[in-house]
């Protein structure tokens, strides 16, 4: 086989898994959560459908995919189709820059390949990109649906998104300069063995402010004011019934895995675990990373069950002047400590 | 001439997306449509960088042209209501437009192809070319001095716009 036809079939294959592996893994969060959200508040959560009530969100996608799908009469009818397209899309491709693990060799094949789908020397950039894509599918799905509750929570997640995704970039910009490169791949290397989290101040921080910009960017709670119950009804998804309500809920929560797979690998030393990612011959690298992933979603149910939403304006107020400026004030420090060459050395 | 190869069939697709987007973004008579086709023009020109092997250059046009100024177009379209729904033609003057975009197109055309038509062979892309990228930024035998009053510049603008948003 030529070169070309190798390479296809090998990044056709990763671009399956990684798309099944998030799809799945989004059907599983939605237990999770319940479950989770569910002891937190001292009730039993849904137990019924299969073992642990795993089968249950095959239940709900079969429910979903079988109810009427309602488009409003006033509805910008192409717009309103695309809207969870554009939503979906950027949950699905940024785990692309992610790697996975590090070298594996699949038996039988003889075939020797990396984890993760392509390594590029610019992937932090192509996340902040990718990541500012999916303003869009919120705010036109609020425009598009002819509702004003829809159209206010529209614009209310594309304002959140831009304030947040500044601190966002700001904090990315800490792990890329103390790693001195924007590949995640180098990033990872760079936290070999002392993660990024525990570098002193300038670590914590910049992970701190970016874990609330990212909760911000997934409008999870406390910062899930696009659909604030009391106020827009179901903001920019009001209008939206069946497969494409069903679209919505799952580009929320794949982009909840893949951020979380973000932050593992930005702050948390990716796939990387004292040398266990060698175990099973390269294998046990997605696994790790899959561990730091669940624990990360873990953390946000956890966060969403204790924490009450923020009002609009602290929501703002908080992001513009608190957040952007400590994380400018970090990152300084951040350059600061690397010409001093203050970072910590080796363990 | 035309080759078939990965490269090509993907140029001819990103061609097609800038070139179809451009077309519809002075086609259409709805305006969230005409920044819809904007957005879809300005992946086309970030997908043919990447066929250039400048990903930095793709992903900047992404990052600041999609995700910035073209949601900017877009928000302060959807909330000018007034400005949607417009059916009959505002003027005449669109065939003078098109001979001009014509004209002028062709003649950009004809100049590429006596200037770079007989070129064929693409220099080696540095591998780290990001790195010289950001080199050649701060280095005064480089680009430092336009860098910094394009910055100055930027900053001048974000405190003006301040400014003007305080007064009202």
């Amino acid at each position: 086989m030529s070169d070309f036809v190798i390479f296809l079939i090998d990044a056709l294959v990763k671009s399956l898994i990684i798309v099944v592996s998030l799809l799945t893994g989004f059907a599983y969060t939605t237990v999770l959560e319940r479950r989770v959200i569910a002891r937190i508040q001292v009730r039993i959560g849904p137990n019924r459908a299969g073992p642990f009530g795993l089968l249950q969100p095959v239940s709900e996608g079969l429910k979903l995919f079988f109810k009427e799908d309602i488009v409003p009469n006033e509805a910008d009818k192409v717009i309103f189709t695309l809207a969870p397209v554009i939503t979906a899309v950027p949950a699905l491709i940024v785990l692309a820059v992610v790697p996975l693990g590090s070298e594996v060799t699949i038996p039988f094949l003889n075939y020797t390949t990396s984890l993760g789908l392509s390594d590029i020397n610019v992937g932090v950039l192509y996340i902040l990109a990718v990541t500012s894509i999916s303003v869009y599918g919120i705010t036109l799905a609020g425009w598009a649906s002819a509702n004003k509750y829809a159209m206010l929570g529209g614009l209310r997640s594309a304002a959140q998104m831009i304030s947040y995704e500044l601190a966002l970039g700001v904090s990315l910009l800490v792990p890329v300069s103390l790693a001195g490169s924007l590949s995640l791949g180098a990033i990872i290397n760079a936290q070999d063995p002392v993660w990024f989290v525990f570098y002193p101040i300038v670590g914590q921080v910049a992970a701190a402010i970016f874990y609330i910009a990212i909760l911000a960017e997934t409008n999870r709670a406390p910062f899930d004011l696009p659909e604030a119950e009391q106020e827009l009804t179901a903001g920019y998804h009001t209008e939206y019934s069946g497969m494409k309500f069903a679209a919505f809920f799952m580009a929320e929560y794949m982009k909840m895995i893949a951020v979380s797979a973000i932050f593992a690998s930005l702050f948390l030393g990716g796939y990387r675990l004292f040398g266990l990612e060698d175990l099973l011959g390269g294998w046990m690298g997605p696994l790790i990373l899959a561990g730091k992933v669940v624990a990360s979603l873990v953390f946000m149910i956890w966060l969403r069950a204790t924490l009450p939403r923020f009002r609009y304006d602290r929501l703002m107020s908080f992001g513009w002047k608190v957040l952007l400026p400590v994380s400018l004030v970090t990152l300084v420090l951040t350059w600061v400590v690397i010409v001093l060459e203050l970072i910590p050395v080796a363990l | 001439m035309l080759t078939f190869s990965p490269v090509s069939v993907s140029f001819f697709i990103m061609a097609l997306f800038t070139i179809g987007g451009g077309l519809g973004v002075v086609t259409t008579r709805n305006l969230v449509h005409a920044a819809l086709f904007l957005v879809l023009s300005l992946f086309g020109i970030a997908g043919l960088y990447v066929l250039l092997e400048a990903p930095y250059l793709a992903v900047i046009q992404v990052l600041v042209y999609v995700g910035a100024i073209s949601i900017l177009i877009t928000i302060t379209v959807m909330v000018t209501r007034r400005l949607m729904g417009i059916e009959e033609t505002y003027n005449r003057q669109w065939p003078i437009a098109a001979i001009i975009s014509g004209l002028l197109g062709a003649g950009l055309i004809a100049l590429v192809v006596a200037q770079f038509g007989a070129l064929t062979p693409v220099a080696d892309v540095p591998v780290d070319n990001i790195e010289q990228l950001g080199r050649a930024f701060v280095t005064h035998q480089g680009f430092l001095l336009p860098f910094e009053v394009a910055s100055v510049l930027l900053l001048a603008a974000m405190i003006g716009s301040i400014v003007i948003s305080r007064d009202v």
